[in-house]
């Protein structure tokens, strides 16, 4: 038996965030209701099971979007679907990500009830002109009450995602949203910092508002460890820390190139070193399947170092040998030598790792590990 | 053909300023005289470089014969010679209005005379070429066709009040025009049977009959079998071919004679023996003195040009020794540079010769380029008294063994608005200009005069002219001579390495400016690396300014969602491919864009 996690796509949400540049859309706007994207989404969910007969699903994950937008019931209708279809371990992780100003009791309710285990619930900041500042609907005490809202219903496994480097926000403010979160004991908390992405609103008005400056980034990414440490919280990856036994299962497979299947619009797969993208419009995805993608063994090797050093345990250099047939340092032994001379990377204990200097750089360090030619 | 008859030949062209609607107006004469359908029309018919027409300029001479039945009832044989437009290729232009006996003066009703009108205009005054005006574009809303007129007798002195009111593009009063030119423009003198003597031109390199002279008989005859010297270059060649020119072909015929214009093919393989403004002869029965006029004519400008990708540098050879068949005036030779590699110190007449050869290189040779900053010729007197052309800054001797430098001066005519005049004389100064004089038109304009060195003009002046004066401004030049002059070499330094490629020649009082600016330029060239880079601008050893490329501080990737790894890795590609373009410079990474991006400093 096979592992698989399953990704689920929920393209709507209330308003869109200045920053965001994932695929969804103000449910307003868009053609496809909810009801009728839930039926297609199912569909798709049930016409895939036949691929997937020899895996156990280990995690499942709803994102967006903002799933908690679809309508009561819809969620629990998907799970089943899942569930007549696959078959999930009795320990799967399930995770259900959050809007606070979408939180609702009763829909909470029917989501512990249907299975869901764990929530992530988007904060980004306790400060409300911050909040307002990057197009977020909610404010803090809105945020408040779904946090309450979600622990009374139950859930065992929460996590905050918080964001550094915002207009506006200094150090300080900052230090203020981390001491607020570790406050509410969630059992897991990423920490990104805001990437301008070109074709956002924010991009577009980058020039009106005062960015903290790359020292004071790094200055709160630092802060973030520190801080989160010293509560218990150990950065595991790059951006994502938690309390022991909490660290995400789902986010791992992701980085340590586990299958998983994403089923929605433009939802991402990789199974067996295959990949492969739903298309991203609507007409589109109801009619075609994307063309795959089979990973070639120096992609393959590319993305195991590239992904796996995301993650503070580095990449394993045994495993990269055991799954390429070929020694680390016969493909890499160069380019690792090269960084480790920068100070950017470390060799230690049978795994090669980001250094703290190589963390905060780690889109070059990364990008030394893709080979040269085009295919 | 042996029996046309002189006087109803005509030879003449077209001055005009830039966008005045020269070429419009030769497709118009071409069409209405019904040698080309409407249909066969392909816009601008004399303009057949491709580059040509994208930039509405006329680069090489052309020339159409074209047949004409006038209202006296007779049949006339027009040669309409057209002559490149820019002050680069001015002595091009005198060879060919030498060529002419006449000229059509185009003004634009709107816009009036401006600079160029006055120097193209005087230029073939001084041919004692016969000149009548005509107004061009009176269909537009802003069209002032009398004012324009008085404009034309009170500054250039010719009678302008019966000048045809045309619109070329619309085809208005074209008729009116191709009249004018029987009655106005002489028949061509000369007879056929003395010695020959043939002005050249122009001349193009074509691979099956070799190089195609164009030429206009003064004297004599010639025919297929003429055995014909070129009295500069000391050539000889049999006649293979004379002909004339149809519309973008060439039709052969028995012979040429005195008053024609045509072509001759003799098996030349080179455009050098074939010098513009040089005078063909029959070897057998020479003529006493060639035709006046005939200079050499000398790169004014010199850059660096390497190929983006130095394993590209054959072809680029190639490409240069195919483009210098085609023109005499392109000269390269062969250079290197720490930072760039392998490549070829080229000169050329002007800033947009080089552009053109620049872009010819990327259009037709399919080449990526990289040109360093574009430089003059100085002359470097030595202590020991010898005197030195220097074309590549890198090659500037020591200061101790200089004992002064000289540089070229152009005198500079800019006809602007009376009020940009303030702008306009603040830029020249700026560029070392030394006022001459100003001369008023009308109330609204005037013509100043400046004395400015070439150093100063060569990349950005126009520009900063048309954007110091909302457009207004036009300018034309003529060089004058070298004079000495205190000027420096300045370097730069990157991460305390000296980068020849960047290296220039400046006068030592803007030499501070010069490299704050170009420290400025490179700061936001050059990406970030992991360590920090100093960028400093130096004059003898001396730093003079300074500026810093901080180290790399932060790079990371965004949220990675929903396991969309493909397009995270795109982005990492993206990364990765940019270091691909960059020269490496000791241990630091500079993008091509840098050598090229320093040409501009006056960014206001």
């Amino acid at each position: 038996m096979k592992d698989l996690s399953l990704y689920l796509h929920i393209p709507y949400c209330v308003k869109k965030c200045l920053y965001c540049d994932f695929l969804s859309f103000p449910a307003a706007e868009q053609g496809c209701g909810m009801d009728e994207y839930t039926d297609l989404l199912c569909r798709e969910i049930e016409l895939s099971a036949a691929e997937y007969k020899e895996y156990q699903v280990l995690s499942i994950f709803f994102g967006g979007g903002t799933p908690t937008l679809l309508p009561q019931g819809a969620v629990a209708g998907i799970m089943e679907t899942i569930r007549r279809n696959y078959r999930v371990a009795e320990d799967a992780e399930i995770t259900m990500e959050m809007n606070p100003e979408t939180a609702r009791k009763e829909k909470i309710k029917e989501y512990i009830t249907c299975g869901i285990n764990r929530m992530s619930i988007g904060l980004q900041s306790t400060e409300d002109e911050e909040l307002e500042r990057i197009g977020r609907i909610h404010d803090y005490r809105t945020f408040l009450e779904a946090y309450d809202l979600v622990r009374n219903a139950g859930f065992r496994s929460v996590n905050i995602d918080l964001m550094a480097a915002l207009p506006g926000q200094s150090v300080e403010s900052y230090r203020r949203t981390l001491e607020r979160a570790v406050r509410l004991k969630p059992e897991h908390i990423s920490a990104y910092s805001l990437i301008l992405e070109e074709g956002t609103p924010l991009y577009e008005r980058r020039a009106a508002y005062a960015f903290p400056s790359e020292e004071e980034d790094r200055a709160m990414y630092e802060l973030t460890g520190d801080l989160l440490a010293s509560c218990g919280y150990h950065r595991y990856e790059i951006s994502n820390y938690a309390l022991e036994g909490f660290e995400c299962r789902h986010n791992k497979v992701y980085w340590q190139r586990g299958n998983y299947a994403g089923f929605g619009l433009g939802a991402s797969s990789m199974v067996e070193n295959v990949r492969w993208t739903n298309p991203a419009d609507m007409e589109t995805y109801r009619l075609y399947a994307p063309d795959r993608h089979p990973l070639t063994l120096h992609e393959q090797m590319e993305e195991y170092m590239f992904l796996g050093l995301r993650m503070m345990r580095g990449v394993d250099v045994r495993r990269f040998a055991d799954e390429f047939g070929a020694p680390m340092d016969t493909v890499y032994g160069g380019v690792i030598d090269k960084m480790c001379g920068l100070g950017l990377l470390e060799r230690e204990d049978g795994a090669v790792r980001l250094t703290g200097r190589g963390i905060d750089i780690s889109n070059y360090v990364m990008a030394q590990f893709l080979f040269d030619e085009t295919e | 053909m042996a029996d046309i008859d002189q006087s109803r030949i005509r030879n003449f062209c077209i001055v005009a300023h830039i966008d005045h609607g020269k070429s419009t107006l030769a497709d118009r004469i071409i069409e209405m005289t019904g040698l080309l359908t409407s249909r066969e029309m392909q816009a601008q018919v004399l303009d057949n470089m491709d580059l040509e027409r994208e930039r509405g300029i006329t680069i090489k001479a052309q020339a159409v014969r074209i047949i004409y039945n006038a209202k006296d009832g007779n049949e006339y044989i027009f040669n309409l010679i057209d002559t490149p437009g820019h002050v680069d290729f001015n002595y091009e232009v005198s060879r060919a209005l030498a060529a002419c006996d006449g000229a059509i003066l185009v003004v634009d009703a709107a816009q009036g005379i401006e600079a160029q009108t006055l120097a193209n205009v005087y230029m073939a005054l001084d041919h004692d070429l016969d000149v009548f005006p005509v107004i061009n574009k009176i269909d537009l809303p802003s069209a002032d066709p009398e004012k324009v007129k008085n404009e034309i007798e009170d500054v250039i002195g010719i009678e302008a009040q019966d000048a045809p009111l045309i619109s070329a593009k619309n085809g208005i009063g074209i008729e009116d025009v191709l009249e004018a030119i029987v009655e106005k423009i002489p028949a061509p003198g000369g007879s056929p049977d003395n010695p020959l003597q043939a002005l050249i031109f122009d001349s193009l390199y074509d691979s099956y009959k070799g190089v195609i002279v164009f030429c206009r008989i003064m004297e004599g005859r010639m025919s297929k079998g003429t055995q014909i010297r070129m009295m500069a270059t000391g050539a000889t060649a049999e006649v293979v071919e004379v002909g004339y020119f149809g519309a973008g072909q060439f039709i052969p015929c028995e012979e040429l004679s005195a008053g024609m214009v045509g072509y001759l093919t003799a098996s030349i393989k080179n455009v050098k023996d074939t010098a513009v403004g040089d005078t063909v002869t029959d070897a057998k029965n020479p003529c006493a003195e060639p035709l006046p006029g005939y200079k050499k004519v000398n790169s004014m400008v010199y850059c660096g040009v390497y190929p983006a990708d130095g394993a590209k540098y054959p072809d680029l050879r190639d490409a240069l020794e195919k483009l210098k068949l085609n023109d005499a005036s392109l000269n390269y030779e062969p250079e290197t540079s720490i930072a760039l590699g392998f490549g070829f110190r080229c000169g050329f007449l002007g800033l947009l010769h080089l552009e053109i050869i620049q872009e010819r290189l990327e259009r037709e040779y399919n080449l990526d380029l990289v040109t360093t900053a574009p430089g003059v010729i100085y002359k470097v007197h030595r202590t020991d008294g010898e005197t030195v052309e220097l074309t590549n800054p890198s090659n500037l001797p020591e200061p101790t063994q200089i004992a002064y430098m000289e540089e070229p001066v152009v005198s500079a005519e800019i006809m602007v608005t009376t009020e940009f005049i303030g702008p306009i004389m603040q830029l020249c100064q700026e560029r070392r200009g030394r006022y001459v004089s100003t001369e008023y038109i009308e109330s609204s304009r005037a013509l100043l005069k400046y004395e400015l060195p070439l150093n100063e003009i060569i990349y950005d002046f126009f520009d900063a002219l048309k954007s110091r004066s909302r457009g207004y401004a036009s300018f034309d030049y003529e060089l004058k001579g070298y004079e000495q002059s205190r000027l420096v070499k300045l370097d730069i330094l990157i991460n305390h390495e000296e980068v020849d490629a960047l290296s220039f020649i400046v006068h030592a009082d803007s030499a501070y400016e010069r490299g704050r600016k170009m420290c400025e330029k490179l700061k936001d060239e050059i990406p970030r690396h992991l360590f920090e880079i100093p960028i400093q601008a130096a004059v003898n050893g001396k730093i003079i300014a300074r500026e810093t490329v901080k180290a790399m501080r932060k790079d990371v990737l965004a949220k990675c969602y929903g396991g969309d790894i493909t397009r995270k890795k795109k982005l990492l590609e993206k990364q990765k491919e940019g270091k691909k373009r960059m020269r490496q410079v000791g241990i630091v990474e500079i993008p091509q864009s840098a050598f090229m991006s320093v040409l501009k400093l006056d960014d206001k």
